[in-house]
């Protein structure tokens, strides 16, 4: 799974760094850095952190798989 | 009737960011027909934001970024072939393996490529790079990740600070060449820019500012640059930071107002063809765009923003399926952020198109403030630093054309800097090592459209 | 319309079962200013853009009353020193500095809350309050902080009474006796903790007060007076809002048993569930604010100074934020709701409270598939700031 997270909308509120330390992390006060491929024993709770997100600025899903329909 | 909207075929050309989102949401609006999707980089859409960032930290692979699905747009993904003319009359997009694409309606989403070094021989030493792909960034990170003596970083905009950022977190020697005065300065004015000096300085990079690179040095392998001062810089490795160029040269002869700055659309995202007359079946969205604002005068404005790919892709693709009345315009206001020695600055709606600004919350000292930007008494932009949630309320200000400068109050303004306004200080993107990230390239009759700071 | 009555009809206790009605009430009225003078403001988008105008002070001096000058805790001030408070009580809680603690606990959570079950086993009838909801969290917040938990009574009776005294209420009500023993009790738990504090001086534990007064760097440490206002707060804030959660989310399936049943199914819908539960049945419904200069509210200017109660819980059922906002669904969209507020003050504490939640519904929704509420409304606490039951009496 991959994610992205819209830092247009992001305000650095950090409940995604609690909920998934593994996968999100702060950089400095408010930077929000993060794996964007997200490694599979930390699905859960990157799906928790995006329902969590006061902004609503994470995206989890399948990338387009190449070559194909 | 609406009906042959939602059928047909439609082509996006550019598999980026802008044609994921157009694609994806042409299906959310019922679109049934046919979608075909052409990029010229063979992979599927990533992300480009964390190239700069997590990929050149070591933290994430470059082949990592690929862009979540909202859902699978079922489309054709044409990818590793280059479009290579339009032929509006045909209704034909032409690729670079022979084959034509016909087409109902089609979507330009090309964005830009990185401003290369004009120097070929130069720009092709082992160790000169560029940053917009993820092979650029793959071969980038891979330098870094060996431990060059030194990286020559050529201009001071946003990627080129997030560059010179990375590397010493990395603990790299960098320096940094900007032929203006100062980074960011052509981005955020001057008074932000004295921050940026002095966020490079404290964080050990060599900043050289009013100085031009005249050649890079190397025999096959890059190994150092002469700069216009006459001082010579030993590196390893070197990154061009020029800014970046608009992909529209496969639209040159094909009778759509298409040029370096991009190709013009109306506030509904059709392209204009060169006589200003719009398209109804050729659309714009992205980077590539430059479309009008009402915010900002009307004029003219071409953004390298992440925001503004979604919101714009979005607004395209619902007028491709949606009959005249039912159109929407692109009015986003313009925001971006960028993350550099630790602080994240976040910017809304357009810095360069002012004339005064005031420090309305924090300082300079703190570096966590709020900066708003004036445009002949209106409130036209904001920029954060570390202060991300205050700046929606600076942006419903700009929505509402607000009285500059903003009146006081905030709790945390201090009345020494809330009272006073500067100049903005915003210099000729000519005079600057790397291109704008937001360009106005409309006309207003008191002041240049690249605005020029009166020398003396 | 009676529109300046609505903050007394909102936080008459006979209206706390069922405050909604009224919510829609004010939301119709745009702003609405109240007999004792202050705004009352229940539409979403105003709310929203409210809390996060910096020209809105949370801090209660802002009303140029002179009589309280002691600085409240960073929950009721105003950046820069809101922003300088919090970052320091952030320091052992959160990230940038400690990003693992909150994730850290889960095991320790789910424990508590299976212990708590455990003993529920051969009940058939249970008060969700007494016997879950509450303890659950007082055990989690007294291992966070480093608090015995057998001291719970004592700081019982504290909480109580600061919790009263920070009501929202019509101020023409009697509330000075309220506000003394507010103060007085949050004195005494003030000293209490720094006393646990100062036990901690030199011998640290692996708890945040043990870290608030070990801290090595000079310039990251709290002052006394700094500490036991954070403390205090930490320990209310930490049990007084997430009790009524967990209550609120077991009242609320238990109304909904399409949706119990279907949370027993598919448990990855939990966490949406549970922010949707924010968004419906918000632990706090309302918080209070004082404009530093004259602001525009939806088209009337609220003149500097005059307090404004933002209520939280009519933002989140907004028809013109939320599509069908009277309907509990844990698979709405886009639910970017206000149950932790929003802005500079969002919740410190939410991450720990959604893990609460997470782990208490989880572990109480393959027991109560077939339970009965035995009194539908249930018996609710007097706080109209802070809502929930007092008891929830069900049978399993």
């Amino acid at each position: 799974m991959r994610i992205v997270v819209d830092l247009t909308r992001c305000q650095g509120y950090a409940q995604c760094v609690f909920l998934a330390p593994e996968v999100f992390e702060l950089h400095g006060e408010e930077g929000l850095l993060y794996n964007p491929a997200v490694p599979d024993d930390q699905l859960e709770r990157v799906r928790q952190a995006a329902a969590a997100c006061p902004v609503q600025a994470i995206l989890v899903g399948n990338e387009v798989s190449v070559g194909g329909r | 009737m609406a009906g042959d909207l939602w059928e047909g075929r439609i082509v996006i050309v550019g598999a980026s960011l802008a044609g994921l989102r157009a694609a994806e949401t042409l299906r959310e609006e019922g679109f049934t027909g046919s979608l075909t999707v052409v990029g010229d980089e063979p992979y599927p859409p990533y992300d480009r934001p964390p190239l700069s960032k997590q990929v050149l930290l070591g933290q994430a692979a470059a082949d990592a970024t690929g862009l979540p699905m909202r859902r699978d747009p079922d489309a054709q993904w044409r990818l590793g072939v280059r479009a290579t003319g339009l032929d509006p009359p045909g209704k034909r997009v032409l690729l670079a393996d022979g084959e034509s694409l016909p087409y109902d309606r089609v979507l330009i989403a090309t964005g830009t490529r990185a401003r290369p070094w004009p120097n070929e021989r130069e720009a092709a030493l082992d160790g000169v790079f560029t940053l917009r792909t993820r092979d650029d960034a793959a071969g980038l990170a891979e330098r870094l990740a060996a431990g060059p003596r030194r990286v020559l970083v050529i201009g001071g905009g946003f990627t080129g600070s997030e560059i010179a950022s990375a590397c010493r977190e990395r603990g790299i020697e960098v320096t940094v060449a900007e032929r203006g005065p100062a980074p960011l300065v052509g981005a955020l004015g001057g008074t932000l820019s004295k921050l940026a000096v002095g966020l490079h300085r404290a964080h050990g990079v060599d900043l050289r500012c009013g100085v031009t690179v005249t050649a890079l040095r190397g025999n096959g392998q890059f190994t150092g640059a002469d700069l216009s001062d006459g001082s010579r810089v030993d590196a390893d490795v070197c990154v061009v930071a020029m800014g970046a160029v608009r992909n529209t040269e496969w639209l040159v002869d094909c009778g759509l107002a298409a040029g370096p700055r991009g190709v013009a659309c109306d506030a509904g995202c059709r392209a204009f063809n060169m006589y200003g007359i719009v398209t109804d079946d050729v659309f714009v969205a992205g980077d590539v765009a430059r479309f009008p604002h009402p915010l900002f005068g009307y004029q003219m404005l071409s953004l390298e923003h992440w925001g503004n790919a979604v919101a714009q892709a979005q607004v395209a693709a619902h007028n491709m399926v949606n009959p005249g009345p039912r159109r929407r315009p692109h009015l986003a206001v313009p925001t971006f952020w960028s993350s550099q020695f630790g602080l994240n600055i976040k910017s809304v709606g357009v810095p360069v198109f002012s004339d005064q600004v005031v420090i309305a919350q924090g300082s300079l000292d703190e570096r966590r403030l709020a900066m708003v930007y004036g445009y002949q008494g209106r409130v036209t932009a904001a920029v954060t630093v570390d202060m991300a949630k205050s700046l929606e309320y600076y942006q419903s200000l700009i929505e509402t054309a607000a009285p500059f400068p903003p009146g006081p109050g905030a709790a945390d303004g201090r009345p020494l800097l809330t009272e006073f306004t500067l100049p903005s200080d915003v210099p000729d993107p000519k005079e600057l090592s790397h291109g704008p990230t937001v360009a106005l390239t409309g006309y207003l009759p008191d002041r240049r459209l690249t605005v020029v700071r009166p020398t003396g | 319309m009676a529109v300046d009555t609505l903050l007394e009809r909102i936080t008459d206790y006979a209206n706390r079962p069922d405050p909604y009605p009224l919510y829609a009430e004010l939301r119709e009225a745009g702003v609405a200013r109240q007999r004792d003078g202050r705004y009352l403001v229940g539409t979403y988008h105003d709310i929203a853009a409210l809390l996060h105008d910096p020209r809105i002070s949370a801090d209660p001096r802002s009303r140029g009353q002179s009589e309280e000058q002691r600085q409240p805790p960073f929950l009721r001030l105003d950046d820069p020193e809101h922003h300088r408070l919090r970052t320091l009580a952030m320091r052992p809680f959160g990230p940038p500095h400690s990003p693992d603690r909150i994730d850290g606990m889960r095991g320790e959570i789910a424990r508590i809350a299976e212990e708590l079950i455990e003993a529920l086993q051969d009940r058939e009838q249970v008060d969700v309050v007494d016997d879950f909801a509450y303890p659950l969290p007082v055990t989690v917040i007294c291992r966070l902080l480093g608090v015995p938990r057998e001291d719970e009574p004592l700081f019982r009776e504290w909480s109580d009474a600061i919790v009263s005294s920070a009501d929202v209420r019509p101020q023409e009500e009697e509330s000075t006796e309220r506000e003394t023993a507010g103060e007085q009790a949050r004195a005494q738990m003030g000293r209490y903790l720094l006393d646990l504090a100062e036990q901690r001086r030199g011998h640290p534990a692996d708890d945040m007060l043990s870290a608030f007064v070990n801290e090595p760097d000079p310039a990251m440490r709290l002052t006394r007076e700094e500490l036991a206002q954070t403390a205090v707060l930490l320990l209310i804030a930490g049990h007084e809002t997430t009790v009524n959660l967990i209550t609120n989310g077991v009242l609320t399936l238990l109304r909904h048993p399409d949706q119990l049943d279907r949370l027993r199914r598919e448990p990855g819908l939990l966490p949406n569930a549970v922010e949707e539960l924010l968004r419906y049945e918000p632990p706090v419904h309302m918080r209070e604010r004082i404009p530093l200069a004259d602001v525009d509210v939806a088209g009337t200017t609220i003149p500097k100074g005059t307090p404004l109660v933002l209520a939280l819980a009519s933002g989140n059922r907004d028809p013109r934020r939320f599509h069908d906002p009277e309907q509990f669904d844990p698979t709405r969209p886009d639910n970017q709701h206000l149950g932790f507020g929003s802005g500079i003050h969002l919740c410190y504490g939410a991450p720990l409270a959604r893990i609460e939640a997470q782990i208490a519904l989880g572990a109480l929704i393959p027991r109560i598939g077939t339970a009965q509420l035995l009194q539908d409304p249930p018996p609710y606490r007097r706080n109209a700031m802070l809502r929930g039951p007092r008891h929830l009496s069900i049978e399993l």
